[in-house]
């Protein structure tokens, strides 16, 4: 049985089926991504100033997380232009380069997830609160495991700075001195790492940066398809391979342009 | 919309990002704490926003007879 229209615009709408499916698709992906946006910025501007961390999360790496996904972006049409003008082995090659990127960005978020999940904020009986490391660098760490071990005190290497003296103070932290120091369980009150269940913060961060990544992950997998298997139907029907790459390429766009406004709102503001 | 409206939009979109970063990070470098790694981020901002604007003028000449829907 031959499908209609995968290759060929169909004459009502003026395009071919992929095309208005990924656009239906997407629109359903606005509506989630556009609540979690909505949902941020109603917490954010809800929140008390020293209860919604800034400067935890490293800009460097961020910046660069974001022009790899722009850079992607520009391979994912040069494939897809490649194509067009009956270029194989240059739609392998940037669609190779695409794929690379995808798992750059994945790699590097998971790095930052690490960084997070081995960093510690302290809620001591005196009602002060300092954040840092825990001796060993262990993760999911929380004050009931403590106990649950038998430990009467935990050795804490704390930053110079808490995150609600502003992130200026924050950036100054890696010039200083790190001590560790020896806190008896007695005196802690509550021990999380950065995890969803610390913060409000948190818990919106890994949603929003979670599924974005889950998306990432969903279009690497789906280029990689294209780049291997998939590849072989340029020798059978190479307009629906052109269209299916275009299809992935949208995709792809939406994808990039969700982090283009994820970053400024979790990195600066 | 075709890949190269939407490419477009996004270029359009990541341009703006980068200058309305590159001023963020200049404002950093203003205030008291700001580095030197700030201005330069700030710099090398601004001009991979021109760049972007640059490339886009590029691809919309080579792909001038590629649709928009």
């Amino acid at each position: 049985m031959d499908i209609p229209y995968t290759s060929q615009p169909r004459p009502d709408t003026g395009i071919y089926n992929a095309k208005v499916g990924i656009w239906l698709f997407l629109a359903s992906e606005v509506m989630l991504f556009g609540a979690l946006f909505s949902t941020y910025i109603l917490l954010r501007v809800g929140a008390r100033p020293e209860d919604w961390p800034t400067g935890l999360l490293n800009v460097p790496i961020g910046t660069f997380n974001t022009a790899v996904l722009i850079a992607s972006s520009v391979t994912v049409v040069m494939a897809w232009a490649s194509l067009k003008m009956k270029q194989f082995n240059r739609f392998k090659l940037f669609q190779a380069i695409t794929v690379l990127c995808a798992l750059t960005f994945l790699g590097i978020k998971s790095f930052e997830y690490r960084d997070k999940f081995t960093h510690y904020e302290v809620w001591k009986t005196d009602g002060t609160r300092i954040t840092g490391h825990l001796e060993g660098k262990p993760m999911f760490m929380t004050l009931e495991k403590v106990k649950a071990a038998g430990k009467e005190s935990i050795l804490f290497t704390p930053d110079l700075h808490h995150y609600s003296e502003g992130k200026k103070a924050m950036h100054e932290r890696d010039h200083g001195d790190h001590k560790a120091v020896e806190i008896p369980v007695a005196q802690i009150k509550r021990l999380s790492a950065f995890v969803p269940a610390h913060s409000t913060y948190f818990a919106i961060y890994f949603t929003l940066t979670g599924l974005h990544a889950l998306h990432v992950l969903g279009g690497a997998v789906v280029m990689a398809y294209l780049f291997g298997p998939g590849a072989k139907m340029w020798f059978t029907d190479p307009d629906r391979l052109t269209n299916r790459v275009e299809v992935s390429g949208l995709f792809w766009h939406f994808v990039d342009l969700v982090w283009i406004f994820l970053f400024p709102i979790l990195y600066l503001l | 919309m075709s890949l190269k409206a939407f490419h477009v939009i996004f270029i359009t979109a990541a341009s703006a990002l980068a200058f309305g970063f590159g001023v963020w990070m200049l404002r950093e470098y203003r205030l008291p704490g700001g580095g030197s790694g700030d201005l330069a981020f700030g710099v090398a901002s601004l001009i991979v926003g021109v760049a972007l604007l640059v490339y886009e003028g590029y691809f919309l000449r080579k792909l001038k007879n590629e649709s928009f829907l």
